[in-house]
């Protein structure tokens, strides 16, 4: 039961990261698809620091440098993604598309050739990190802590004040809704739209290193990150483009996800006798199932997905 | 009106697509210096020739057959692809509808002993089953086609993964071999495989997806069904207006596509190249792939037949490459850089037709100079835009 | 010393490709008047007021600020110079409250945060000042287009523009909130506020203006004093010669009915409201009856319920006999022809050429589609060459000329051709002369006539009240989604259709 909740936490809190970019990203109105790209080159980036870091390094001075390496990390490579559908307006899909096949490939190749140059006789793309792990938590009794959780918490609360309580919130949410409405008024269509697709892939960055460090202490990057990047923009739609109601939904789909680790664990589950597979399916098909409910109903920003431009003013 | 060949469609959409191969590649290149300087060129080179490095004939011509083998699928899934996105629809989930295929065809031949073509029509049915879940979300729940096509994929490889557990080798994660275990499963090689020194996989598959392509660009443009799918693409309100059924075409639409993808797995594990490994983690390359080659191909299902081949060529060749210093992934790397670059075909085409509005715009004020009677209505000029 | 002009416009040139949408035009606003700016549509009003407020650089020409000469390259440098604008269509964030968006742009904050307590005092405190009643918490979807245009204006106002720009202010508006709109312009004019009013409507110019500066096909044709001229020269100057508005006909000769609506009613794709409540009307053959109305009251909603776009919530309809409330659109169209008011959301697949837009409601049709499903190309052509010739559709290439690059007047041609050439039982045109020139106006009305003394049924849906005026037969009126009055256009006026359209009377509709 203590690691239903704490990986229930740990997803949860993968989630409500990507799925708060996701957020960021539309109520700019820009689509992000390539979240799951994102999240992976974010994974690289806080993998490779934490290989990279000295291993006397104070926890807080390695939690520190794995979500800034990821965060950044991510943010350049969300830039891609705006340059092409901001700037030269191309289609939204494609390219987050792109960006997710770019993700695995890239990722892999990276690793590939740095665990090739270490040592030739080593071509597979997995990165190590156990001993560096081991910072990211804290035991409360059995109940492992992970750091992460609190930092998904407090960028849970900055993105809903800077949502709505900031000029900055308001301009961005106002480019998603009507852009020309926001131009008129000198708000920089272009500029807020960077900023919205950069803060997603900061988040998505983040998201990723929390996800492959859930767990596991080493990572294949040709696995990516398993459709993780869409099931936050389930719990986003799900979660109607506001962050309280996408953290609720990130834990719901967070304990599916969760069931599939520790199923074992309960003795009425593993009674069942139900193959794993299954539990591996369950996140999707729940969330198949609650998009089908909510998508006809839900509040999309007014004008996601429709490239601005100037001369249509 | 003079003609202007670069205003026209199609080979603006040819350059667009070789711009973005060459600098696919470039970007490529570029990338090999990074990890490894030495043997970039080289590298990519290999990539280009994929089965011409091989030195004797014969082998490069055992090769080039593989390499049409699993051309065959990739052209199909890039039909499927192209078929939906005519529709205005990204059907992302080619991916799990492929995966569909291999399962349905290969348990129906190893479980059943089915022969190959009642094999072939079950894995289309099974593909189109999935398209159409996928369909009736997008048309009755309003929920987007690629995060439903995603989560249907992942669903999709688990249920595979489970079900051809039922077919395996009790030693290898790996399906029972097909010729071994039911060879009237076998697609016919009609005896293609002949001029591929004897390459006993090259057979029906490779006319059989030429020949669909062609089917596909007559539904598409010579066909009353093809002129309502179009139209629903480029105007789905004008489409509802004039009474075409949106709903039906969409579902009907992802049917087809889901059957396109499905078909064209089994035709790749119907020869029995590949088997399945059931422990496999994610769903295969291949649905991805198609969306490359179908971009590169214009969304042209004739130009999807060459683009099929060139994306199957460079990630076959990606294997050759030295992997004392390289991966076979580099062949990935390329192709997902070529479909980012694909976004930008539009603004691509932008430019070009701009180009051009421009120089006319500038011989139509000469010819206004010299002489001062005025010009027939100018109806070609567009609508007060302006960049 | 002030200079006498607020803003002057000097010599203005604005090309497009092959058009040029200005060419040498001057305008001068003085401090403190109301200068209205007329002309049709296209004769380069909007193109003028973009270059004012920077969307668009003018390639000849100055603009002076109190006689000194200034550049605007975009929005900023227009409300930095105090020049503000309430455009033709909001630019209203509908989701945000009537604060939000009055603040947007220029909000107040204090270490990064909103002050909206702050502004709130101050909006409400203009709203007073200036007699606008607003509520400002409240959300745009939910307020009345009146109260949005007032946001608009409070807009301009909380930035504290001093010159302000009204692109067609009052198409939206009855004629109670023109009223209102006029009092407050006097009153902001009063204040020391110069205003710009843009329009196409005469008698509002004469009521509101001082001064009154009119355009024609891009061109300057002159500026006038409004007390020293009248309509009938504004008239002239606006459209080059006097114009016979007036629509030749016969007298209708109504035969038996051909559509009844029943009891309809149809949801509201906005608010919580039905747009359109239990109406009924019949349309007979042999007539021409006009569904008039402010924009905005049902009729698009009603048009959308009858020609099956969108689902009615209750009623029948019945055409030529047959019921077809719950009908597809496809068989609705067996005997209905349908102009759309929206050419290129409904009426065109842009990316088609144009024969295959002609043949959009016919392609399945056996002449087109052969018994296996393949389409008859040669017979589309021919069909399309006929179309192009008898309805004079022009375009570069002829039938296969992409929609997307003909005029907006071709395209419409486009439309009526194929709707009309379909020879329909009955025709529902809506407001099927929008964004057309004079000429072709007159086209469509004697098209729509010739439909009706062939004996078929025409139903229009307008908001200019020359034309409900001049081309139907009977005229039921349109107001929040019911009908308040039937009227007959040979003795009615202008003066009490527009109390019907405002709701300030209501008449008993046996329609």
């Amino acid at each position: 039961m203590v690691l239903l909740l704490q990986y229930t936490l740990i997803f949860a809190s993968v989630l409500i990261l990507v799925a708060l970019g996701g957020c960021f990203s539309e109520h700019s109105g820009v689509i992000n698809l390539g979240l799951e790209g994102i999240m992976i080159m974010g994974a690289l980036g806080g993998a490779l620091t934490m290989r990279y870091m000295p291993s006397g390094s104070s926890a807080f001075a390695m939690i520190m440098a794995v979500l800034l390496a990821a965060a950044l990390v991510g943010m350049v490579y969300s830039s891609l993604l705006a340059v092409a559908c901001i700037n030269f307006k191309a289609d939204q899909t494609i390219v987050g598309t792109a960006l997710n096949m770019l993700g695995i490939a890239g990722a892999t190749v990276i690793v590939k050739a740095i665990n090739t140059a270490a040592n030739p006789d080593d071509v597979s793309s997995i990165v190590q990190y156990a001993g560096a792990k081991k910072a990211f938590s804290t035991a409360i009794g059995s109940f492992e802590f992970s750091w992460f959780t609190l930092v998904t918490l407090i960028l849970l609360i900055a993105s809903y004040v800077i949502l709505y309580k900031t000029k900055f919130g308001l301009r961005l949410m106002a480019c998603g809704e009507h852009p020309q409405a926001a131009d008129s008024v000198g708000i920089s269509v272009y500029k807020m739209r960077w900023a919205g697709v950069l803060i997603s892939g900061v988040l998505g960055g983040l998201g990723g290193i929390v996800f492959i460090t859930a767990g596991v202490s080493e990572w294949r990057f040709e696995y990516g990150v398993a459709g993780f990047g869409f099931l936050a923009l389930a719990v986003m739609i799900f979660g109607q483009w506001k962050p309280i109601r996408i953290a609720l939904a990130a834990l719901l789909f967070g304990m599916f996800r969760a069931l599939s680790n520790v199923y074992s664990g309960f003795d009425f589950l593993a009674g069942l006798n139900i193959p794993s597979q299954v539990y591996n399916m369950m996140p999707y098909i729940i969330s198949l199932v609650v998009l089908a409910f909510t998508s006809k109903k839900s509040r999309a920003p007014k004008a996601e997905g429709i490239p601005y431009d100037k001369g249509q003013r | 009106m003079k003609k202007n060949i670069w205003k026209n469609n199609g080979i603006q959409s040819l350059l667009a697509s070789l711009a973005c191969v060459v600098l696919g590649m470039l970007l490529g290149y570029i990338v090999l210096l990074f990890i490894n300087p030495d043997g970039a060129g080289e590298a990519v080179a290999t990539i280009i020739k994929n089965f011409l490095t091989y030195s004797r004939p014969e082998t490069q011509a055992k090769y080039f057959g593989n390499t049409l083998v699993k051309t065959a699928p990739l052209l199909m899934c890039a039909l499927a692809i192209l078929f939906a996105y005519k529709v205005g629809l990204f059907n992302i989930g080619v991916a799990g509808q492929y995966c569909a295929g291999i399962a349905v065809s290969l348990y129906a031949a190893l479980a059943w002993h089915w022969g190959w073509l009642p094999c072939m029509l079950l894995a289309m049915l099974g593909g189109a089953v999935l398209g159409t879940i996928s369909g009736l979300l997008k048309s009755y729940c309003n929920v987007n086609e690629v995060i439903s096509g995603i989560m249907i994929n992942w669903i999709t490889l688990y249920l595979t993964n489970m079900l051809l557990t039922k077919v395996k080798e009790d030693t290898s994660p790996y399906t029972y071999v097909l010729q071994h275990n039911n060879p009237s499963a076998v697609l016919p090689s009609l005896g293609l495989g002949r001029f591929f020194n004897n390459n006993q996989y090259v057979g029906l598959a490779i006319p059989l997806a030429v020949l669909i392509a062609i089917v596909v660009w007559v539904v598409l443009e010579k066909t009353r069904f093809g002129y309502e799918l179009r139209a629903t693409g480029n105007n789905k309100n004008a489409a509802k207006y004039c009474g075409m059924a949106e709903k039906r075409n969409i579902i009907l639409t992802l049917a087809i596509s889901g059957m396109l993808a499905a078909m064209g797995a089994s035709m790749l594990y119907l020869t029995g190249y590949e088997q399945w490994q059931c422990s496999t983690s994610s769903v295969p390359g291949m649905g991805f792939n198609g969306i490359a080659a179908a971009f590169l191909g214009g969304l042209n299902p004739i130009g999807t037949i060459l683009a099929s081949f060139f994306i199957q060529h460079i990630t076959a060749g990606g294997a050759y490459v030295d992997k004392s210093m390289y991966c076979a992934q580099i062949s990935d790397l390329i192709s997902a850089i070529i479909i980012y670059l694909c976004g930008f075909v539009l603004f691509m085409k932008y430019a070009m037709n701009s180009a051009i509005a421009r120089k006319e715009e500038k011989a139509l004020l000469k010819a206004k100079e010299k002489e001062p009677e005025p010009l027939p209505d100018p109806a070609e000029t567009k609508e007060g835009g302006d960049e | 010393m002030d200079a006498p002009y607020a803003i002057e416009m000097l010599h203005i040139t604005k090309r497009f490709p092959g058009i040029i949408a200005n060419d040498d035009i001057t305008l001068q606003l003085k401090k403190g008047e109301i200068h209205a700016l007329l002309g049709e549509n296209g004769a380069g009003k909007s193109t003028l007021m973009s270059v004012l407020f920077g969307l668009y650089q003018a390639e000849q020409g100055v603009i002076k600020k109190d006689g000194k000469e200034v550049a605007i390259r975009d929005p900023n440098d227009a409300n930095a110079l105090g020049i503000g604008m309430v455009h033709q269509h909001f630019k209203l964030v509908e989701c945000f409250s009537v604060l939000d968006n009055i603040i947007l742009g220029v909000e107040p904050t204090k270490n990064g945060m909103l002050q909206k307590k702050e502004a709130r005092r101050r909006v409400l405190e203009l709203s007073e000042k200036y007699g606008m009643r607003i509520d400002p918490d409240a959300i745009i979807e939910d307020i009345t287009v009146g109260m949005q245009q007032r946001t608009e204006i409070l807009k301009m106002l909380y930035r504290e523009n001093e010159i302000l720009i009204f692109d067609e202010p009052t198409a939206v508006l009855t004629p109670q909130e023109i009223d209102e709109l006029m009092a407050i312009m006097k009153n902001l004019a009063a204040e020391g506020k110069s205003i710009l009013f843009i329009s196409h409507k005469l008698n509002e110019i004469m009521a509101v203006s001082d001064r009154c500066t009119v355009l024609r096909k891009g061109k300057y044709i002159g500026t006038v004093e409004t007390k020293n001229t009248n309509m009938e020269e504004l008239s002239a100057m606006m459209v080059g010669h006097e114009v016979n508005f007036h629509v030749a006909k016969k007298p209708a000769e109504p035969g038996e009915v051909v559509l009844e609506v029943d009891q309809m009613t149809v949801a509201s794709k906005i608010h919580k409201n039905n747009a359109v409540k239990d109406v009924s009307l019949k349309v007979r053959r042999g007539e021409i009856v006009c569904i008039a109305g402010i924009d905005g009251n049902g009729q698009t909603e009603f048009v959308y319920g009858l020609t099956g776009l969108e689902p009615t919530v209750s009623g029948r309809i019945t055409l030529c006999g047959k019921d077809i409330t719950r009908a597809s659109i496809r068989r609705r169209n067996a005997d209905m022809s349908h102009i759309p008011e929206d050419r290129h959301k409904h009426g065109l697949v842009l990316d088609y050429t144009l024969e295959d837009n002609l043949v959009l409601q016919r392609y399945f049709e056996p002449e087109f589609t052969d018994k296996a499903g393949f389409l008859r190309r040669d017979n589309i052509r021919k069909y399309a060459l006929r179309l192009i010739e008898e309805y004079d559709i022009r375009s570069g290439q002829g039938p296969v000329t992409p929609a997307r690059s003909m005029s907006g007047g071709n395209q419409q041609k486009a439309i009526v051709a194929r709707e009309i050439d379909k020879n329909p039982e009955l025709l529902v045109a809506v407001q099927p002369t929008r964004g057309l020139d004079v000429g072709a106006i007159e086209n469509v009305h004697k098209e729509l006539v010739a439909q009706r003394d062939a004996g078929k049924a025409v139903l229009l849906v307008s908001l200019e009240l020359d034309e409900v005026m001049d081309v139907s037969d009977r005229i039921l009126v349109m107001y929040e989604g019911e009908i308040v009055g039937e009227l007959d256009p040979k003795t009615t006026t202008q003066e009490e259709l527009g109390l019907y359209m405002a709701g300030a009377k209501r008449g008993k509709v046996t329609a």
